[in-house]
C-alpha cells in the first residue's frame, strides 16, 4: 500500500511496492496524459514531477514515491494553460503527441533551473527525451517562448 | 515497353470515390452531406432519403442548427494533422467559419470504403472529392439562403458560415434550423462542381493551427493504449524465439502465481497464422502482468529462422542483385543491353542498409472484447482497417462485419500500424478467456515483432561510350518484400510479366534521361525471418541511398558538378515530359527544384576544412504522385574519430497547392530529420532470428542535440496536391553521403555510417 498525492489530491493504492510508478497512475489513478515508451527511462515519455523535479516514472517504484508529492501533465496547470502549454501550442510542437507530456514536464524543471536557457541547456536536459516525430526544433523554439513568457511575469510582478 | 506506359499499370489502392451523386438531406437535429451509394442515380426525396439511412455509404459532413460543420475523418491521425488538411479543404470550397469547424474520426465501417492512411496519399486523394462535397454543400446552402432572404442565389454570395444579400446575411445553422436544404446532385452534376480559381482561396494555404494540437499538450488526447472498459484483463506477451513456425512446447507459470492480480498464461491458438507461438500472461493490472511474465518460462521449438543473422540477408541480397536472372524488371529500356554490350568504359557499385526499426514512441497495443450484441469490438490506432480486418475475422471465425474497429490517435505510426497484426493476439486472448483484453507489448515485444524496413542490397552499374558520354544504367534491387507477405493484390507486373513489390522500389524509376534498367527482387530469407515493413518514405527512404549516391560518384567520375550532372539530365521530354493533373511540367519541375536549392546554398559560403556539402533530388515516392525535393547536406568529419556531423540540411520541396503550409513545414522537418536519423543514428542488427537491438540503449534516433539547422522551402505552386508527410526522408541519406565523400574523399555504400566506416575509409584513401 501507497500513499502520496496525485496533482494535489491524496491518493492511496493497495498494490506492491515494486509497481512501477507509471503504471499507479495510469492505470489505477486513471491519469492516462503520463505515457508508456521504453520501460527503461531513456525516451521520457513517462516524466513526471516528484516533489516539483522531474523522474522518470517508469523506474522509479511507487513504494519509493510514500508522502511524496506527484505532479502530472494534468496537474501543471489546473486550465491547461502553463506558459509551456501556451508556448506549445503558439510554435504548433505535437505531431503526434505522444510524447509531448513528458517534453512539457521535463521542459517545466528546465526552466525552473535555467530561467535563461542556452541552446546547450536545452540539449543537456531535454536530451533524454525522445520525439520520434523529431519534433525537436519546435520543442526548442517553445522552451525559448515559454521562457520569455515567464520571465515577463516575474519583471512584471517586481 | 517503355517506362511511362508501364507506370500508368502503379497499383495503388483505389480512391474511396468512383462516379457517385451527392445527396443533402435533414438527419438529426441537422442536415448531412453524402455520396449517394455508387449506381444510384439520385434520391427522389433528400430528406426521406436521409431518414431511411441512404447515405451509406460515406457521409463526408453534416452541419448543426448552431452552424457547427463536423467533418468525418476516415484517416489516422498520427501526428500530419491529417484533419485539419482535409477539413480546411472541405471548409474552403463550403465557405465555412473555420472557428465552427470540427472534426470527428471515424470508426471502422464498410461506408468508407477502403481505410487506409500510408503513402503520403491522403491530400492528394482527398483533395478533389472533398472539394466537390464542400461546393455542392455551398451550392445547397446557397440556394436555400437565398430563398429565406427572398432574393435569388445569384444575387447572393457565401462567406464565412453565412450566406450573404447585399447587408443582410443568414447563417448556415439557421438556414439548417429553418429547413428546405434537401438536395441531390448527378454524378454529373457534381463533376462540373465549379472549383474555386486558386485566386479565390481564403483557407486553403493561409496559416491555421491544427485542431488535434491542443489535446496533445494537456494530457487529455487519447491514444490506443490509454482505451479501456470495465472487467478487462491486461496482457502481456511472451514473444515466440522466431517470428514464424516456433511451436510452444509448454509452459511453467509457477513462479508466477504468488503475484498478486496474476491470473493465467494461455498459450493463443491462431487460425489466421498470424502470432504463431504466441503466449500471453493475464493479469489484474498491467504492472502485475509484467512482473508475472517475467516468472513465466515458456518452451518453444523455433521456427527455421533460428540462426539467421544480419550477414545472412545480406548475403542473400548480395547473391540475388548479382545473379542475371530473377525478380521483375520494373523498367527496361531499349538499348541498354546494347550499351553494355559496347562500352568503352563501366562504372559498378554496391550499397547496402541495415535493418531498421519504426519505433514509433507508443509500444503495440490493443484492447479487444466481445460486445453484448455479440460484436467483436477492437480499440486501437492502426493505418489500415481494410487490411487487417479480414484477418481479424479469420481469427475470431467470425463474418467481417461482426467486427468494429475503434479509433484512436496514433503514437507514430511511420507505416508501423499499417500492418495490424498487433490486434490479433488481444482479440485471441479475448475470445479464449471470454473477457475483455488488453494487450501492451513492452518496448522489447514492440522492436521484436516490429515490421522492420528490411536490410537491402543494391547493385548499380553505369556504361560509357567512348566519349565518356553515360549510354546505360541499370540498378538492381533486393529486399524483403512487405507488400508480397500482406497485401500481394496491391503488386503490379514487371515488364517480363513478373509481379514485384512498389513499395520495394518506387523511388527508382527516376525522371533522368539515362537509358535505364530496373530490376526488383524479392529477399525470400528476409520474407521468412521477419515481416518486412513498409517504413516511412518505404522503397524511397532506401532505393535513393543507392540511386543518388551513384549518380554523385557517376558526376565525380565525368569531373562534373554534382548538380550540373543532374540537371543537364532533368529534362522534361518523352517519359519525362510530366502529364496532368499530379505530374505537370515533370523532370523540369524536379531541375526546378533543384536549381533553386543551389541558389540558396550560395548564400552559405564555402565550407570549412574537412565539411563538405552533398545534394541529392529525387521525386518523393511515386511517379504517378510525385513531391519533387531537393536536398543539400553540409556535414563535418571528424578525421581523428569518423564522427559525422550534420551541421545544416537545405531542402527545397514542390509538392504542388499546400493546404496547411505549416502543417507542411512541420511534415518536412520531421521527415528530413528521419532521413538523418537513419542516416546516421540508427540501423539495428538480427542476430539469431530476432532484432537484436530491442530497447533504446541499444537503438539510438536522433536526440534534441543532434539537430542540425534546417532551411526547407516549399516551391509556391498551384498545382495538384501531392504527398509531404514522406518525400523529405528519401534525400538525405545520400546527401549525407556524398558530402563525407565532399569533405574528405571517402565514398560510404552502407547505411547508417558509423565512425569505423568512416575511419576505416579515411585509412584507405
Amino acid at each position: 500500500m501507497s500513499k502520496f498525492t496525485l496533482n494535489g489530491n491524496p491518493v492511496e493504492v493497495q498494490v506492491p511496492d515494486d509497481t512501477p510508478l507509471l503504471w499507479v497512475i495510469r492505470d489505477d489513478l486513471g491519469a492516462t496524459g503520463t505515457k508508456f515508451g521504453c520501460g527503461i527511462g531513456m525516451c521520457g515519455a513517462c516524466t513526471v514531477h516528484l516533489n516539483g523535479r522531474a523522474i522518470r516514472s517508469c523506474i522509479t517504484r511507487v513504494g519509493d514515491v510514500a508522502g511524496a508529492d506527484i505532479v502530472t501533465i494534468e496537474g501543471l496547470d489546473p486550465a491547461g494553460e502553463h506558459p509551456l502549454q501556451k508556448a506549445w501550442i503558439e510554435t504548433q510542437a505535437p505531431q503526434c503527441g505522444y510524447c509531448q507530456s513528458g517534453q512539457i514536464m521535463q521542459a517545466a524543471t528546465l526552466l525552473a533551473d535555467f530561467p535563461d536557457p542556452t541552446d546547450a541547456d536545452i540539449d543537456a536536459v531535454m536530451n533524454g527525451n525522445l520525439c520520434r516525430c523529431m519534433a525537436y526544433p519546435r520543442i526548442r523554439r517553445a522552451i525559448k517562448l515559454a521562457a520569455r513568457e515567464l520571465r515577463a511575469g516575474r519583471e512584471a510582478e517586481a | 515497353m517503355n517506362k511511362f506506359a508501364h507506370w500508368q499499370q502503379q497499383a495503388r489502392p483505389a480512391t474511396r470515390l468512383t462516379r457517385r451523386g451527392f445527396l443533402i438531406g435533414a438527419a438529426g437535429a441537422g442536415v448531412t452531406l453524402a455520396f449517394l451509394p455508387e449506381g444510384q442515380a439520385a434520391a427522389t426525396d433528400p430528406d426521406a432519403a436521409a431518414a431511411a439511412g441512404v447515405f451509406e455509404p460515406t457521409i463526408w459532413y453534416d452541419i448543426d442548427g448552431d452552424g457547427i460543420v463536423t467533418v468525418n475523418i476516415a484517416e489516422a491521425e498520427m501526428g500530419q494533422h491529417v484533419g485539419s488538411a482535409l477539413a480546411r479543404i472541405v471548409a474552403e470550397e463550403l465557405e465555412a467559419d473555420w472557428s465552427r469547424v470540427r472534426i470527428r474520426y471515424a470508426d471502422s465501417d464498410p461506408k468508407w470504403g477502403l481505410m487506409v492512411t500510408g503513402g503520403s496519399w491522403s491530400v492528394w486523394q482527398n483533395f478533389v472529392p472533398l472539394s466537390r462535397a464542400g461546393a455542392a454543400g455551398r451550392m445547397a446552402l446557397l440556394e436555400a439562403g437565398a430563398r429565406l432572404l427572398g432574393t435569388s442565389a445569384d444575387r447572393c454570395t457565401a462567406r464565412n458560415g453565412e450566406i450573404r444579400a447585399g447587408n443582410r446575411a443568414v447563417g448556415y445553422g439557421e438556414i439548417v434550423r429553418r429547413g428546405g436544404l434537401g438536395r441531390t446532385y448527378s454524378a454529373d452534376e457534381l463533376e462540373a462542381m465549379p472549383i474555386k480559381p486558386p485566386s479565390e482561396r481564403r483557407l486553403i494555404g493561409s496559416s491555421f493551427d491544427a485542431l488535434d494540437v491542443p489535446a496533445k499538450t494537456n494530457g487529455a488526447a487519447r491514444y490506443g493504449i490509454d482505451a479501456r472498459v470495465d472487467g478487462m484483463l491486461y496482457g502481456r506477451p511472451l514473444l515466440p524465439p522466431t517470428r514464424y513456425g516456433a511451436v510452444v512446447n509448454g509452459i511453467d507459470d509457477g513462479g508466477a502465481r504468488d503475484v498478486p492480480g496474476y491470473v493465467k498464461t494461455i498459450a493463443l491458438e491462431d487460425p489466421s497464422g498470424t502470432v504463431p507461438g504466441w503466449v500471453v500472461v493475464l493479469a489484474e493490472s498491467y504492472g502485475a502482468a509484467l512482473a508475472a511474465s517475467r516468472r513465466v518460462s515458456v518452451d518453444w521449438t523455433p521456427g527455421k529462422t533460428a540462426g539467421v543473422g544480419e550477414a545472412d540477408l545480406i548475403e542473400e541480397g548480395r547473391r540475388l542483385v548479382n545473379a542475371p536472372d530473377g525478380g521483375s524488371m520494373v523498367v527496361d529500356d531499349d538499348g541498354v543491353q546494347a550499351a553494355f554490350d559496347g562500352a568503352a568504359e563501366t562504372l559498378e557499385a554496391e550499397y547496402t542498409t541495415a535493418t531498421a526499426l519504426h519505433f514509433q514512441m507508443e509500444p503495440l497495443n490493443a484492447l479487444a472484447y466481445q460486445a453484448e450484441d455479440g460484436r467483436w469490438e477492437i480499440h486501437t490506432g492502426n493505418q489500415w482497417q481494410s487490411l487487417i480486418l479480414p484477418v481479424l475475422a479469420e481469427a475470431l471465425e467470425v463474418p467481417e462485419d461482426r467486427i468494429v474497429m475503434r479509433t484512436y490517435l496514433l503514437g507514430g505510426g511511420f507505416g508501423r500500424r499499417l500492418n495490424g497484426d498487433y490486434a490479433v493476439p488481444a482479440a485471441l486472448a479475448a475470445k479464449a478467456e471470454g473477457r475483455p483484453v488488453k494487450l501492451v507489448l513492452t518496448r522489447e515485444d514492440d522492436v521484436r515483432f516490429d515490421s522492420v524496413r528490411s536490410a537491402s542490397v543494391q547493385r548499380l552499374r553505369a556504361a560509357f561510350d567512348a566519349d565518356g558520354a553515360v549510354t546505360g544504367f541499370e540498378h538492381h534491387a533486393a529486399a524483403g518484400w512487405p507488400t508480397l507477405i500482406m497485401a500481394p493484390g496491391f503488386m503490379p507486373k514487371g515488364v517480363n510479366d513478373e509481379p514485384y513489390d512498389p513499395f520495394a522500389i518506387q523511388g527508382a524509376v527516376h525522371w533522368y534521361a539515362l537509358p535505364h534498367r530496373l530490376r526488383a527482387i524479392t529477399n525470400a530469407l528476409a520474407n521468412d525471418t521477419f515481416r518486412p515493413g513498409w517504413l516511412r518514405s518505404v522503397g524511397a527512404g532506401w532505393v535513393n541511398w543507392a540511386l543518388e549516391s551513384f549518380m554523385d560518384e557517376l558526376a565525380r567520375s565525368r569531373g562534373a558538378d554534382p548538380v550540373q550532372f543532374r540537371l543537364d539530365r532533368l529534362l522534361a521530354e518523352g517519359d519525362n515530359a510530366g502529364s496532368a493533373p499530379n505530374a505537370v511540367g515533370g523532370a523540369a519541375r524536379q531541375a526546378n527544384v533543384l536549381r533553386r536549392l543551389r541558389e540558396r546554398l550560395a548564400a552559405d559560403g564555402p565550407p570549412p576544412a574537412d565539411t563538405g556539402i552533398g545534394i541529392a533530388t529525387t521525386y518523393g515516392q511515386e511517379r504517378a504522385m510525385p513531391t519533387w525535393t531537393a536536398c543539400a547536406a553540409r556535414v563535418h568529419v571528424d578525421r581523428n574519430t569518423g564522427k559525422v556531423t550534420c551541421r545544416k540540411l537545405t531542402l527545397v520541396i514542390d509538392c504542388g497547392t499546400v493546404i496547411h503550409p505549416d502543417g507542411a513545414l512541420a511534415q518536412a522537418e520531421g521527415a528530413a530529420l528521419w532521413g538523418l536519423s537513419l542516416a546516421l543514428h540508427e540501423g539495428a542488427a538480427f542476430e539469431a532470428g530476432q532484432v537484436r537491438d530491442t530497447n533504446l540503449d541499444r537503438y539510438t534516433p536522433l536526440r534534441m542535440s543532434d539537430v542540425p539547422e534546417l532551411d526547407i522551402e516549399l516551391v509556391d505552386s498551384t498545382e495538384a496536391p501531392v504527398g509531404m508527410g514522406e518525400p523529405a526522408t528519401t534525400v538525405v541519406g545520400p546527401a549525407i553521403g556524398n558530402a563525407i565523400f565532399d569533405a574528405v574523399g571517402v565514398r560510404l555504400r552502407h547505411l547508417p555510417i558509423r565512425a569505423d566506416a568512416v575511419r576505416a575509409g579515411l585509412a584507405s584513401v
